[in-house]
C-alpha cells in the first residue's frame, strides 16, 4: 500500500493528467453535440462499410433470382404497354368510347441454347406448351425482334432466329413496306437486309426500321437501324442492310407474345381458301 | 506569494479577455488561429505544485470553453498542455536552483530556452486542441497543417507579448 503511494505520487503528474483527461473528455462528448454524434457515427461508419462490404459479396449470390425478378417485371409492363392493346372503338361520331382490349401478351422466357454462325441459327428456351407457347408465335427481347417460335414441346421452345435464311419478317422503314432477311451474302450476326423496297425511293442512313402491319408482331416493333442503302445492280428494288438492335450474342431473356386475336384471324383468312 | 498571487490573477484575467474579445475574431482563413490564452499556464511559477497547476490549467480552458462554446475541449488541450510543461521542466531546469520562486520568463531564462518551451508547449497544445476538434482521422492532414501554423501564430503572439514585458522586468 506504501509502495502504491510512493508510486503515484512520484508519477502524480501523469495520474493528474489522467484524471483531468477524462474529466474533460467527458465533459466535451456529453456536452458537444458534434462530438457525441461524432463518437456515434465513427463507430457507425465502421459497421455501415463492413455490412456495404457483405452486401457486395451476399448480392452476386442473388443475382439470378434479381434477374428473374426484373425480367418478370418487365414482362407484366410490356402487357400494359398501349403498343400491345387492341384498338376496339370503331370510328363513329356520336360515341366517344375508346375502349382498349388487350390484344398481345407477353410471356418471359430465358434462353438456353443459341447459335450465331451457322446458315440457320436456332434458339431454345425453357418455355413450352405447359406454358401457352404456340408455334408461330413471335419472339422479342428487350431491344428488338429475335425470330419466330418454331417447335413446341412440353417444357421447350425452339425459335427460327432472325438468323435463319428462311426468315421473313414484314418491315417498314419510314412507312415504306419491305421484306426483312437474313443470310443474303453475309452471315454477320450484327446485320440484316431489307428487301423490295422501291429503287427510286431515298432511304437514310440511321432511318429506324420497325415491323410493319402485316408482320406477327405488334406494329411498330423496333428491328434496327439502315446502315447501308443501295441499288443492287439490274434490279429494280433497293437492297437495304440494317443493323439490328437485338444484340443475339448476349441474348439472355426473350419475350414471346401471343396475339389474342390471330387464332380468328386466321380461321377468318382461312375462309378465303376454302372457297 | 502574496504579490504572485495578485500578478497571476491580473494575468488571467488580461489574457483570456484578449483571447475571448480579440483573438476570437482573428485568425488566417481557419488555417490559423492564435490561442494567446497559453501563456497564462507557461507563465505560472517553477516552485508551483502538480495538483495546483493542472487545476489552474482545466479552469483556464473551462473558462475560454466558456466563451468558445465548446465545453471541455480547451479544457483538454490545457490538461495536456500542463503535462508536457512538468515533462519540458522537470527535463530542463535543475529544481532548487533559483531563488525567489522564479517564473519561466524570458528576462530570466534567456531567448533560447523560453522559444524552445513556448513552440513545444504551444504545439502540444494545439495538437489536443485540433485534433479533438475535428474529431476524426480522416482530416489528419488539414489539421496537422492547421496545428502548424497556428503553433507558429501563438508562438509569435507570445514572444510579442513577452518582449513588451521583458523591458519593464529590467527596471
Amino acid at each position: 500500500m506504501r509502495n502504491l503511494w510512493l508510486f503515484i505520487s512520484k508519477y502524480n503528474a501523469f495520474f493528474l493528467l489522467i484524471i483531468f483527461f477524462t474529466i474533460s473528455l467527458v465533459m466535451m462528448v456529453n456536452n458537444n453535440s458534434y462530438q457525441r454524434a461524432s463518437v456515434w457515427n465513427s463507430s457507425n461508419h465502421i459497421i455501415g462499410s463492413t455490412y456495404e462490404r457483405v452486401n457486395q459479396f451476399s448480392s452476386y449470390l442473388v443475382l439470378g433470382k434479381t434477374n428473374d425478378s426484373l425480367a418478370a417485371e418487365n414482362a407484366r409492363l410490356r402487357n400494359l404497354l398501349k403498343s400491345s392493346l387492341y384498338s376496339d372503338s370503331i370510328d363513329r361520331v356520336t360515341v366517344n368510347d375508346t375502349n382498349l382490349n388487350q390484344q398481345y401478351t407477353y410471356t418471359i422466357a430465358r434462353v438456353i441454347n443459341n447459335s450465331l454462325h451457322q446458315q440457320n441459327n436456332y434458339i431454345t428456351i425453357n418455355r413450352g406448351k405447359r406454358h401457352g407457347i404456340e408455334k408461330g408465335m413471335g419472339v422479342t427481347s428487350a431491344s428488338g425482334i429475335v425470330g419466330i417460335v418454331l417447335n413446341v414441346s412440353e417444357n421447350f421452345s425452339t425459335i427460327r432466329s432472325l438468323l435463319h435464311t428462311e426468315t421473313k419478317i414484314s418491315a417498314s422503314v419510314d412507312g415504306n413496306i419491305g421484306s426483312l432477311v437474313w443470310g443474303e451474302g453475309v452471315y454477320d450476326a450484327r446485320f440484316a437486309i431489307l428487301k423490295d423496297i422501291q429503287g427510286h425511293l431515298i432511304i437514310k442512313k440511321g432511318s429506324r426500321v420497325v415491323t410493319s402491319e402485316f408482320s406477327l408482331f405488334p406494329t411498330g416493333t423496333n428491328i434496327g437501324v439502315v446502315s447501308k442503302s443501295a441499288v443492287k445492280g439490274g434490279s429494280s428494288s433497293l437492297d437495304i442492310e440494317v443493323k439490328l438492335d437485338t444484340d443475339f450474342s448476349a441474348l439472355q431473356y426473350v419475350y414471346v407474345i401471343n396475339n389474342l386475336l390471330s387464332t380468328e384471324q386466321l380461321s377468318l383468312e382461312a375462309l378465303n381458301k376454302t372457297e | 506569494m502574496g504579490s504572485a498571487l495578485i500578478t497571476n490573477t491580473i494575468r488571467f484575467i488580461l489574457l483570456i479577455a484578449t483571447q475571448v474579445f480579440l483573438l476570437k475574431n482573428t485568425g488566417y482563413y481557419n488555417l490559423s488561429i492564435p490561442y494567446l490564452y497559453i501563456l497564462f499556464i507557461l507563465l505560472l511559477p517553477f516552485g508551483i505544485p502538480n495538483g495546483l497547476l493542472f487545476f489552474l490549467a482545466f479552469i483556464t480552458g473551462l473558462t475560454v470553453d466558456v466563451f468558445y462554446d465548446t465545453l471541455g475541449l480547451h479544457a483538454l488541450a490545457c490538461s495536456i498542455l500542463a503535462f508536457v510543461r512538468i515533462l519540458f521542466i522537470r527535463l530542463t531546469v535543475q529544481r532548487d536552483g533559483f531563488d525567489n520562486e522564479p517564473e519561466p520568463r524570458l528576462g530570466i531564462m534567456g531567448f533560447r530556452w523560453f522559444l524552445f518551451y513556448t513552440i513545444i508547449l504551444a504545439f502540444s497544445h494545439h495538437l489536443m486542441l485540433f485534433t479533438f476538434e475535428t474529431f476524426r482521422f480522416s482530416e489528419i492532414g488539414y489539421t496537422l497543417i492547421r496545428v502548424v501554423l497556428s503553433c507558429l501564430f501563438s508562438t509569435v503572439l507570445i514572444l510579442i507579448t513577452e518582449f513588451v514585458f521583458y523591458r519593464k522586468k529590467l527596471r
